[in-house]
């Protein structure tokens, strides 16, 4: 902006910036903070000065098995976004650089998979599952992830890929450029920052996803949704652990947010907003 | 480049993707409309039977039916009400310039990246709790009976927390489309002696239009699932005080075993959720063709 803020109008909207904030990361802030409390602490009232014990996140890896649900977690985000990189590259690339007439009325259509509620499929996927052998199963799992995203991950790199000139591949060509070389010195290097930022929002995605990742698992592929949404029931007397716990669950995720802030607009809302 | 080689090998890269992704949605969809068409609970799998629209009245003449279906048309209206009118005034506030604007933008859009399981529990736990929750300390500091928000108020506390996630999307996508606003035509309208009221309404309003509809549509998409938040804190009730249709229709087809039933409240889902996806693909594609 040209024009010149007074001092005092910044000093005034900073401060209310600031308090909008901290309330809406509060919660998030006192999850931390209980996190490093006894547990005496954490149901004794109102407190932001922990006594910084970091016997909780001990507590949580030796007892409670903290680990199997942390890489069940890791490896279904990873595995299901690369899988569905590896379907929809092409597909996004096909559609890109050479359209047709029907290629809108595909994107359209593979949009419009992604509204069909899950509940309504529960019930055959459940049975589906059941007999085939997939509860509980990381492969399951998997599937279930990279299907739900797939829309999503073509969408995304469609407009990505959109964005590379076609004249650059002519131009290489011109050059002499053979296929593989046009593939790994024009087009990779092009496309590169498209497909990270499809992966990182998509492993976001997966990492969060509550509803089959809960329905599906029991024991043994279950994630940390499932973990975590586990402790529903018991109450009290545990919230410092919970709270280390759930501080482990989100903070790979929030940080990674972070640093996606502009891929998330753009591949939330279909490329409808920059 | 559209030669007929070269059609033929982009119709190969795309048909992984077209091909799986038409299975995924009609498969299940298909089955989910047979069953709701069937007399087939899971406890009494031998006897399975051709049931007419039985289970469609069955679900239809269910209280618990309305109760839920109020119950998502709330979570979503008061979720869509918080987060709209609190995102547009949250993303004018951090348009401004502040000190600090990258630490203020990292942490309001923080909550969207919560796993919807831990954003219930801290919640239920840490702030709503009756007796040991910040929101009861405080009641208490203040000399008032503490809230027992979960019994008392479970649907209004189930859209808090709800909102609570969506409210940084809202926020995002929303400063977003304010950042490009044209500098120069707000310093003239400015100059032309427009008031900061007319110029939100004539030129701010305006120019978010398509951001506030894409923001209600996607969001409208996301909450008529919601399922997890209500699982780990009121599980549904009291009674089915916070029951949504998600909700009823796994607590139908998981807790009740009845296939039947939960299908044919699949299908009504489906229904709900087309009317809306109708909407939204529409403004996506008049997107597409600019």
């Amino acid at each position: 902006m040209a024009r010149a803020v007074s001092p005092r109008r910044k000093i005034a909207f900073t401060l209310l910036a600031w308090s909008v904030a901290l309330l809406l990361f509060f919660p998030i802030l006192y999850t931390l903070i209980t996190s490093i409390k006894t547990e005496g602490e954490a149901i004794s009232g109102f407190n932001l000065i922990p006594s910084f014990t970091l016997e909780n996140y001990v507590e949580v890896q030796t007892q409670r098995d903290y680990w199997k649900p942390f890489s069940n977690s890791v490896i279904l985000s990873l595995l299901s976004t690369l899988v569905a990189l590896v379907i929809a590259v092409p597909a996004a690339w096909a559609m890109a650089f050479s359209p047709t007439p029907r290629t809108k009325d595909i994107l359209m259509w593979m949009l419009s998979t992604k509204m069909m509620p899950a509940v309504a499929v529960l019930v055959p996927i459940y049975l589906l599952f059941r007999d085939w052998g997939l509860l509980d199963t990381r492969t399951g799992l998997t599937f279930m992830l990279t299907m739900i995203n797939l829309p999503i991950v073509v969408w995304m790199l469609y407009t990505y890929f959109r964005e590379i000139p076609g004249e650059i591949l002519e131009a290489a060509r011109m050059d002499g450029a053979g296929l593989w070389g046009e593939i790994v010195h024009v087009l990779t290097p092009m496309a590169l920052p498209g497909i990270a930022s499809t992966m990182l929002l998509n492993i976001i995605l997966a990492w969060n996803e509550s509803f089959w990742t809960i329905r599906l698992t029991t024991t043994n592929a279950a994630p940390l949704t499932a973990f975590i949404a586990s402790f529903s029931s018991p109450q009290g007397l545990f919230w410092a652990k919970l709270s280390a716990a759930s501080t482990l669950a989100i903070a790979p995720i929030l940080i990674m947010g972070w640093f996606s802030q502009k891929q998330l607009v753009r591949g939330l809302t279909f490329g409808a907003v920059k | 480049m559209s030669t007929s080689h070269s059609r033929g090998l982009s119709r190969l890269m795309m048909a992984p993707s077209v091909g799986l992704l038409l299975i995924w949605m009609i498969v299940p969809l298909a089955m989910t409309l047979w069953f709701s068409f069937q007399n087939y609970n899971l406890l009494n799998p031998a006897n399975v039977g051709f049931a007419g629209l039985f289970n469609y009245r069955f679900f239809y003449t269910d209280p618990a039916f309305f109760q839920s279906l109020w119950n998502t048309l709330a979570i979503v209206g008061g979720v869509l009400l918080i987060t709209v009118v609190g995102g547009i005034a949250i993303a004018l506030l951090i348009d401004q310039e502040i000190f600090g604007q990258g630490i203020v933008r990292i942490m309001i859009i923080s909550p969207f990246f919560v796993m919807p399981p831990v954003a219930a529990l801290v919640w239920k736990n840490m702030i709503m709790h009756p007796s040991y929750g910040v929101l009861a300390d405080m009641a208490r500091g203040l000399g008032l009976q503490p809230v027992d928000w979960f019994a008392q108020y479970p649907l209004l506390s189930i859209v808090i927390i709800v909102a609570w996630q969506w409210l940084p999307f809202a926020t995002l996508i929303l400063l977003t489309a304010l950042q490009s606003l044209d500098g120069e035509q707000k310093e003239a309208a400015e100059m032309d002696g427009a008031g900061i009221v007319s110029r939100f309404i004539y030129l701010v309003l305006p120019h978010l239009a398509r951001a506030i509809t894409v923001v209600i549509l996607i969001q409208t998409i996301f909450l008529l699932g919601v399922y997890a938040e209500i699982l780990v804190t009121t599980n549904g009730g009291p009674g089915y005080a916070s029951t949504n249709l998600a909700f009823l229709i796994y607590r139908t087809a998981l807790l009740g075993y009845d296939v039947g039933g939960a299908s044919a409240g699949g299908i009504i889902a489906v229904i709900l959720a087309n009317i809306v996806a109708f909407f939204l693909m529409r403004a996506v594609g008049k997107n597409l063709d600019r």
